[in-house]
């Protein structure tokens, strides 16, 4: 199977990163609880992962780095504990559910919510951040970059723009943590939510948020943490005040080793690599009669990410013959993204998206490129 | 059971701010071992930085340099 739905999540991992699954499973207590050498084994790999993490994303404190099982929870727990009934907030339309949603829930509660719109061809329309203000406006939340086109956001202006207003500023880098570089404190950001499983190159249930410094979050789970055992509230420190329960050690550890490999890869040449393959694949398809391709390949900085249609055709079924014919596999659908589905005018088809890791090589781009030509062909012929 | 000596304690009101003090301590190569609070500070759980009575003064300007996130430091014979 050639495996390009590296958006979903990184089928491949580094060795190292499933050797750190097991020797943790096989060695860890757990972190936090207790003195004895296997609970300070999973609270020092998971220390060491906070620090890589600070670094990767410009997180000013390593405490204020704070893990949760992914990139929603990470989301809600941000959306949830800094915002509330009475507040307006701004956000995209190139926006994932798992933003949409918690501030869909949170409009429900008495919140206003407005959406930055993109055009038929994804390009937000950056002039409406400034026409959408209001004096009650208290937060941008938005992505990094579109997890259906691969087209990444000017954060750096949107920055500004939150700073200007003195607005919060949440963003979504499930798409683009271990992908495009992040600074937050440069960037103005307030809080940044990622995952473990995707470009990091970890396990699935890892991810978290980094956090400014004096950034008040009102803590979504409450619960044991090891420490401060006789009050009755969750400890206001961070990260204890956002990691109530058991954390992922195992998975932890594997993120450890995950981000030790992309260190010694080099970012910049893993991100370039990946570029490399996508425009590889999008210069093959491009001008290919009946195929459509979304999204904007100008940008010198965008996820690894290609998502087209062929003619009319159902995208579920196009990817259903990549799967079964050319053993490729694609993401189908809706990919969690509706607005901008809407905004591209694929609600119906849906689209399929390719997308790549470091993992990918040029014979598999190659290949999917032969596929997309035959079964354009084929469409055209029909 | 071993013998009871005098201890320089450093507690925390946090997880990572003891493995922030481990970490920092063997960056420095400062003595000393993480250890569960013993109850003479406090009834609750968690972990706290033992190390030789006479390394307070170090570790508070390790503290400070820092800006690593403690609680208290006691002298602690256990």
């Amino acid at each position: 199977m050639i495996y390009l739905d590296n958006a979903a999540t990184t089928r491949t991992k580094p060795p190292a990163v499933a050797q750190a699954v097991m020797e943790a499973l096989s060695s860890y207590g757990n972190c936090g609880r207790g003195g004895h050498e296997g609970a300070l084994s999973a609270a020092r790999t998971i220390y060491e992962t906070r620090e890589k993490i600070a670094i990767l994303l410009g997180c000013p404190r390593v405490d204020h780095v704070c893990f949760t099982q992914n990139s929603t929870q990470a989301l809600n727990i941000a959306i949830s504990g800094l915002l509330g009934p009475g507040d307006h907030i701004l956000s995209t339309d190139l926006e994932h559910n798992s933003v949409l949603r918690p501030l869909y829930r949170l409009r429900e509660q008495g919140a206003a919510v407005d959406f930055v719109p993109a055009d038929k061809r994804g390009r937000l329309d950056y002039g409406a951040f400034e026409r959408l203000l209001r004096p009650e406006t208290r937060a941008v939340v938005c992505t990094h970059a579109s997890n259906l086109t691969g087209d990444a956001v000017d954060i750096a202006r949107v920055g500004r723009f939150a700073k200007k207003h003195g607005l919060l500023f949440i963003l979504d880098a499930s798409q683009t943590a271990g992908v495009l570089p992040i600074d937050m404190t440069a960037l103005g950001v307030d809080t940044v939510c990622f995952t473990g499983h995707k470009s990091l190159l970890g396990p699935q249930g890892t991810g978290g948020l980094c956090l400014r410094e004096g950034l008040e979050i009102r803590p979504f789970a409450v619960g044991g943490t090891g420490v401060q055992s006789y009050s009755e509230s969750q400890p206001a420190e961070y990260p204890t005040r956002l990691e109530a329960g058991t954390l992922n050690g195992h998975g932890l550890a594997g993120l450890n080793a995950a981000l030790d490999f992309l260190n010694e890869a080099g970012l910049e040449a893993v991100c370039a690599r990946e570029d490399a393959l996508a425009r590889r694949f999008y210069e093959g398809v491009r001008d290919l009669p009946g195929v459509t391709v979304y999204g904007d390949f100008t940008a010198p900085l965008r996820a690894p990410i290609v998502t087209l249609n062929i003619g009319d055709w159902d995208s579920a079924e196009v990817s259903d013959e990549l799967a079964e014919r050319f053993q490729i596999a694609t993401r189908p659908g809706a990919h969690c993204a509706p607005r901008l589905h809407r905004a591209l005018g694929t609600e119906d088809q849906g689209a399929v998206r390719f997308s790549w890791s470091c993992s990918s090589t040029e014979e598999e781009t190659d290949a999917a490129v032969e596929a997309v030509r035959i079964l354009a062909r084929e469409a055209a012929e029909a | 059971m071993r013998q009871k000596t005098e201890k320089c304690v450093v507690t925390f009101r946090t997880t990572v701010g003891a493995m922030a003090m481990e970490a920092a301590c063997k960056a420095e190569g400062l003595p000393g071992r993480l250890i569960p609070v013993p109850r003479s500070i406090t009834a609750g759980c968690g972990l706290c930085w033992a190390a030789p009575p006479d390394s307070r003064e170090a570790l508070e300007e390790l503290v400070m340099e820092r800006r690593l996130n403690v609680d208290g430091i006691y002298a602690v014979i256990f």
